[in-house]
């Protein structure tokens, strides 16, 4: 058995998709980019002068200042608060929605995933302004709960995302067999349906609590007196007092965030 | 909420699609919908009923009164001497906008695709935390982000500091730039991860094998590689595009807090100018603005065959 | 609102006055005599202790959370501090519906006009036991006669605060013309239509007792000059962080945040504008619906406390409306002449335009004209 080879002109110019020209810097590059404000606000935030820019020496003061603001405890309350109601009520919804729409009709499940898809495609704040406007025609009040109802909405495209994608991925024949074995359908989803697409809730209420957690505009507008969130906070101490503190509590909030994501990742790997 | 209990067997008594055996009933997606007809459907309509309606005379709130003064204010301008004039300040405004988004549309699409080609050809390992890496700013604040952007391209910033080590003058923030930069370093991440997910998906084989059939390393990468991973490029585009077109926070705080964006003068119509009919009615524009933009995304790919969904 | 010409010379000339008196500094004639005996009567009716929250809504950097704890700490209520940036946003937020704040901080003209909407709650603060220590000249002003819903918080000028340091050009500013023509870099306006749109007005010579007019030709040429005034940043807040760390170095400012910028940097200086500047007078209220009517009253009552008043005073930069309050306000404050209106500026001084709506309508539209040209 002869093995002819081609012939090797052109595989001295071998080409390397790992290696492609220029692949390396750029993307070295845009790490670099992606992290260096990240890596600004945290470095700055242990700097003991009160002006920003001008690096005085190493202190954890702000983060005293932090800790010890009512303020920012507060808004803390209040965000946790509003992203705990708004995931559980919208991931509930999104699974709801999820399912119903697997079997809804041409017309009616265009109306619906325009509905839940309409906070992805139209500006947030053109919703904001909305809600605003309805809540004011109804006369409810400029508070929590409106904050609520505001988030629950904007939340349930994203819980619905990864809860879609795995329920078009799913298998029926274990949906099969249990039909054969006499289960009926609420048996099949609660036994069955619910617990395969588990991985997939929970990283849909994951998504919606962190938007519910980081969301800016819609809670500008219509929290009132004592709903401030924690952006909103933070937005008003952008505005006015840019001390290093600002950099204490984004890093605090990176860290949050940081973890959460490592702690999402792990769970994923250990249910797989 | 229980799904239908009917035996599955049995012939189904709705409409619907014949009922396969998990499936649950379409009536389980009325709650939402219900719910998102009242808390998305119901302020989208108050929008545009307030568009046309008056501006009472104290500022906040709607006049019942029929006009289409405000849809007229967005290209009309009504001079206090009485006269008339075409006004362009909102034209540019939506210029403006539309601007920025492509700009900022067209640099990350041409940063991530390397970046995204890259890290699909790394190994396993570096693959997963590479991966996470580009996700992490993700899921960080915008508001923390584009903070930390300006204060990094602050004049007394470090990049101004470095350079004036040169004598090199460096004032760009509160300008355009400078809101254009925020707008790519925050959806930068939004364009790399789709694309990734195309290109993670791509047989790298394949296109190796191409090249070992003798074509360029150009046509390789243009006939092969980027139809690839073009739905993961389409999505990119989406997901920049569109919130970049509606974004308030980057104009607002790297733009010196001028009414560049459609958005900044949407919510200063609703604040301290206190002209929500106006207000409105730009909200409306940019909704169809928006609209047009999406069904031209989806005309382009269902003409290339790719499928187009919305979540 | 009609406006008196005659009332409100004499109230701005009190007013000056009053500024030009920290300079003798014999401050603390007055404790708080005079009222004190009528107010005992009423003692019964005030609330003396409270828990709790009261909610204030003030202007941005105006009040030191440091203050706000020794409230709490003497009082036992806590206070939740939420945030504007003008007048017009307090209240378009108030219009929206926003209940559930206490205490609001309005200048004197929007005082008026919320009196106007039926907005305010009339508390009685005349009838406060420390209402005796408002200054004589504050007591009868155009916006509440005898004070009954507003208790006098802090006074102070609009002029320009300018690096004379880090920029040259301002030794060529000493108008609203040369400010609004300067083309300078680095240079802030403040997101305030009555502000921006009366410098305007007396840039092209309308004069201080007329900048409500209702003639459109003085608001064209207002708006012809704005059309080229471009400044870098448009905003209200962080002026004095941005004029210290040398982001901006010309800025349409308050007098008092031009003190605390001089404080931290002596090259920034209150710039007079010789056509004429605003002189205004902020209020505390509190509104119709507010939860804690109560803590309110007790929040505005310790306010008016001369040291507390003072201390107020000493973080914001501004003079305020309690008498015997200079005995515990700093020197630094008491020797700025941005802050104590110099004798020979103190002509140059005219109340904030409390305009009719007509009038109103003609500064927002020459605003957002300007704003929405940037």
């Amino acid at each position: 058995m002869t093995i002819t080879k081609l012939p090797t002109t052109k595989r001295r110019k071998l080409i390397n998709l790992r290696n492609f020209p220029g692949f390396n810097p750029t993307a070295w590059f845009v790490l670099f980019f992606l992290y260096s404000p990240l890596l600004y606000v945290v470095i700055y935030s242990f700097n003991s002068s009160r002006i920003g820019a001008v690096w005085e020496s190493f202190s954890v003061r702000w983060y005293f200042r932090v800790f010890e603001n009512n303020d920012i405890q507060r808004a803390l309350k209040n965000s946790l608060q509003v992203g705990f109601v708004a995931t559980l009520l919208s991931t509930t919804l999104a699974v709801m929605a999820a399912l119903g729409l697997l079997r809804m009709k041409r017309a009616g499940k265009a109306v619906a995933i325009a509905l839940i898809g309409a906070p992805l495609i139209i500006a947030e704040i053109v919703l904001a302004v909305g809600t605003l406007g309805l809540f004011i025609a109804v006369g409810v009040p400029l508070g929590k709960i409106g904050l609520m109802v505001a988030h629950t909405a904007f939340c349930i495209p994203f819980a619905l995302l990864p809860i879609r994608a795995r329920l078009s991925q799913l298998d029926m024949a274990p949906f099969e067999a249990a039909s054969d074995l006499g289960a009926n359908e609420r048996q099949i989803l609660r036994r069955i349906t619910l617990p395969l697409l588990a991985p997939a809730i929970f990283a849909g209420a994951l998504l919606a609590f962190a938007i519910s957690i980081d969301d800016f505009i819609t809670s500008f507008f219509v929290a009132g007196p004592g709903a401030t969130t924690l952006p909103v906070y933070i937005f008003g101490m952008i505005r006015s007092t840019v001390t290093p503190e600002v950099n204490a509590i984004s890093t605090l909030l990176l860290l949050f965030s940081g973890s959460v994501l490592i702690g999402s990742y792990l769970i994923q790997r250990k249910r797989r | 909420m229980t799904a239908a209990t009917a035996a599955p067997k049995s012939g189904s008594k709705s409409k619907s699609k014949r009922a396969r055996p998990g499936q649950a009933s379409p009536k389980l997606a009325y709650l939402p919908i219900i719910f998102l007809a009242f808390a998305i459907g119901i302020p989208l309509l108050i929008i545009v009923v307030y568009s046309f309606l008056e501006k009472p005379s104290q500022g906040t709130g709607v006049k019942w009164v029929f006009t289409t003064e405000n849809y007229q204010a967005l290209f009309i301008q009504q001079k206090l001497d009485g006269t008339t004039a075409l006004d362009t300040r909102y034209l540019k405004v939506l210029w403006t906008s539309f601007s920025y988004s492509l700009i900022t549309t067209i640099v990350t699409l041409v940063l991530s695709i390397p970046v995204a080609m890259w890290i699909a050809t790394r190994d396993a390992r570096k693959r997963t935390l590479l991966v996470a890496l580009v996700t992490l700013p993700f899921w960080i604040s915008i508001l923390i982000r584009t903070y930390g952007m300006r204060q990094i391209i602050a004049d007394e910033g470090p990049i101004g500091k470095f350079l004036g080590l040169f004598n090199i003058e460096w004032s760009i923030l509160y300008s355009p730039p400078a809101t254009i930069l925020g707008l790519i370093y925050v959806f930068l991440p939004f364009m790399i991860l789709p694309i990734y997910a195309s290109a993670e998906r791509f047989d790298f084989r394949l296109a190796e094998a191409a090249y070992d059939l003798g074509a360029k390393k150009l046509t390789v990468v243009r006939r092969i590689v980027l139809p690839a991973i073009r739905p993961g490029v389409i999505s990119g585009i989406a997901l920049v595009f569109i919130p970049a077109l509606g974004s308030f926070l980057q104009s607002d705080m790297l733009g010196g807090g001028k009414t560049n964006m459609v958005a900044n003068v949407i919510a200063n119509n609703f604040g301290q100018a206190r002209n929500w009919p106006f207000g409105s009615a730009l909200a409306v524009l940019l909704i169809m603005l928006t609209l047009l933009f999406v069904l031209v995304i989806q005309g382009i790919s269902q003409r290339r065959g790719d499928k187009v969904e919305l979540v | 609102m009609v406006s008196n010409k005659k009332r409100r010379a004499s109230y701005v000339a009190a007013l000056a006055t009053a500024s030009a008196l920290l300079l003798s500094a014999c401050g603390g004639e007055s404790t708080a005599g005079g009222g004190e005996a009528a107010a005992t009567a009423e003692a019964g009716a005030f609330p003396t202790s409270g828990s709790g929250v009261v909610n204030l809504y003030n202007w941005t950097d105006y009040i030191d959370p440091e203050q706000l704890k020794a409230f709490t700490a003497e009082t036992g209520i806590e206070v939740i501090l939420d945030t504007f940036d003008s007048n017009e946003t307090l209240l378009a937020k108030i219009q929206a519906g926003a209940v559930g704040y206490d205490v609001l901080v309005p200048s004197d003209y929007m005082v008026a006009q919320m009196v106007d909407l039926g907005l305010l709650q009339n508390i009685g603060v005349n009838t406060f036991p420390n209402a005796g220590n408002i200054k004589d000249n504050l007591v009868d002003v155009y916006w509440d006669p005898g004070r009954s819903y507003s208790a006098p918080w802090h006074y102070g000028t609009t002029g320009i605060a300018c690096n004379f340091a880090a920029e040259p050009g301002c030794e060529n500013i000493k108008s609203w013309k040369d400010y609004f023509t300067s083309g300078l870099p680095k240079m802030d306006s403040l997101k305030d239509q009555v502000e921006v749109v009366s410098a305007a007005l007396r840039a092209t010579g309308v004069a201080g007792d007329d900048l409500c007019t209702t003639d459109t030709a003085k608001y064209i040429a207002a708006e012809e000059l704005l059309a080229g005034f471009k400044p870098a940043v448009i905003e209200s807040d962080g002026g004095i962080e941005r004029v210290t760390a040398g982001t901006s170095n010309v800025r349409h400012a308050w007098n008092g945040s031009t003190h605390r910028m001089t404080v931290e940097n002596p090259d920034v200086q209150f710039i007079y504008p010789t056509e004429g500047l605003n002189l205004w007078a902020d209020n505390l209220v509190v509104p119709v619906g507010a939860p804690n009517l109560d803590n309110a009253k007790i929040f505005i009552n310790w306010l008016m406390d001369p040291k507390n008043a003072g201390t107020a005073s000493n973080f914001s930069g501004y003079d305020n409306g309690i008498k015997g309050s200079d005995a515990f306000m700093d020197d630094a404050l008491k020797s700025d002449p941005a802050v104590v209106v110099p004798a020979d500026k103190v002509a140059l001084l005219s109340p904030l335009p409390n305009c009719g709506e007509e009038a109103r309508e003609l500064y927002t539209q020459v605003f957002t004209t300007w704003q929405d040209s940037q």
